[in-house]
């Protein structure tokens, strides 16, 4: 957590913050947008700072928002909002080699504040779990170097679009900035032909089942890349090793 | 306008918060080993991209639920050329003020 100085002071920290730091502007526009869709939804005040400071999550609160408004059953949100974040069930499964020598308290803390380009920033920089307590502390310090800034810009502007909201038309499209910075992420996770396939299996999946309620459409559509690719590395004899390491 | 705050609304608010510390530290809440099936471990690999490609592409080349039938849309010019520029200087950064400064001459001068 950015509160303790032991991290703070480690020179991964700075990189950490350094390497955010260029994302900084596509988060702070897309926390912007969302502060100003909370309000434009007829979303109080005080419930869109409340969502904005607890839930941390920006996919799940825009498809939350237009259920809110429809008085669509508190199960059906809560599900809703699962589905939409269940990349970070993966995420979570690939961190958690790097988080376990923590007490449960600090890799909880870690793991609410990582999304997914701090998750992203710290799997390309590190590509195997820490040995030994110093590469701990270094792993650390530069994973939180990178959610504290992408967490001060994104409440940052969120706050700042809850306050701007009757002064900022939405037809302005600024909120596209968001899904571009998700683009170049993508893009940098596509490494291999593979991977590439899987984004592009997922992207027509999702558009053709975008019909399904609660948002399974992503969950319909990481199911068929993953099992499409799974399949096709297999059927090429694909060294599976070598593949992760690309 | 802003509506009023109604105590379902904000319990609903903490459940999403609660939902988001579940989700984001789902296989590291329990200290209890967890022995990765084969195919969970090639999923690792593949989810990732895949779910964020899933998340962003309805976002893209949809409006209201249905796929665009016209190609006079802002976005798909702006998706093209941040991801050009991704494969061209790397940068997160780079990819949106590149896509935007196609984005926002279109959408607002051309209304695409």
């Amino acid at each position: 957590m950015f509160l303790s100085a032991a991290i703070r002071r480690r020179p991964e920290f700075r990189a950490g913050i350094r390497d955010m730091s260029s994302a900084a502007l596509g988060i702070g526009a897309w926390g912007l947008m969302t502060g100003v869709a909370m309000v434009k939804s007829n979303m109080s005040v005080l419930e869109s700072v409340a969502m904005t400071l607890l839930v941390y999550a920006g996919s799940s609160q825009l498809a939350a928002i237009p259920l809110l408004f429809a008085g669509a059953p508190a199960w059906v949100i809560l599900a809703t909002g699962f589905c939409v974040n269940l990349r970070f069930v993966v995420f979570s499964l690939h961190l958690r080699p790097y988080l376990m020598h923590m007490p449960r308290w600090r890799r909880m803390t870690h793991g609410y504040l990582t999304a997914d380009l701090s998750y992203a920033l710290f799997t390309r920089r590190y590509a195997s779990p820490p040995v030994g307590p110093d590469e701990q502390k270094a792993q650390e310090a530069y994973l939180t170097g990178n959610y504290f800034v992408t967490w001060c810009s994104w409440m940052g502007m969120s706050l700042l679009g809850i306050a701007l909201a009757n002064f900022i038309p939405q037809n302005w499209g600024l909120g596209f900035a968001g899904v571009l910075s998700l683009v170049a992420i993508v893009c940098s996770m596509a490494t291999t032909p593979l991977r590439m396939l899987a984004a592009l299996i997922a992207s027509v999946t999702a558009v053709v089942a975008y019909a399904l309620p609660l948002k399974l459409n992503i969950v319909v559509a990481i199911g068929a890349a993953v099992l499409l690719c799974f399949w096709l590395e297999k059927q090429l004899g694909l060294d599976p090793d070598a593949e992760d390491n690309k | 306008m802003s509506g009023t705050t109604d105590f379902w609304t904000l319990a609903v608010i903490v459940g999403l918060a609660c939902v988001t510390v579940l989700t984001r530290c789902f296989f590291f809440i329990l200290d209890r080993p967890w022995g990765l099936p084969d195919w969970a471990h090639r999923a690792l690999h593949y989810a990732p991209a895949a779910a964020l490609a899933g998340v962003i592409a309805p976002e893209i080349v949809m409006s209201q639920g249905h796929l665009i039938t016209t190609l006079h849309d802002a976005r798909l010019y702006a998706t093209v050329v941040g991801a050009a520029y991704y494969y061209w200087r790397r940068g997160v950064l780079g990819t949106m003020l590149a896509g935007m400064a196609v984005y926002l001459p279109l959408h607002l001068w051309l209304g695409w």
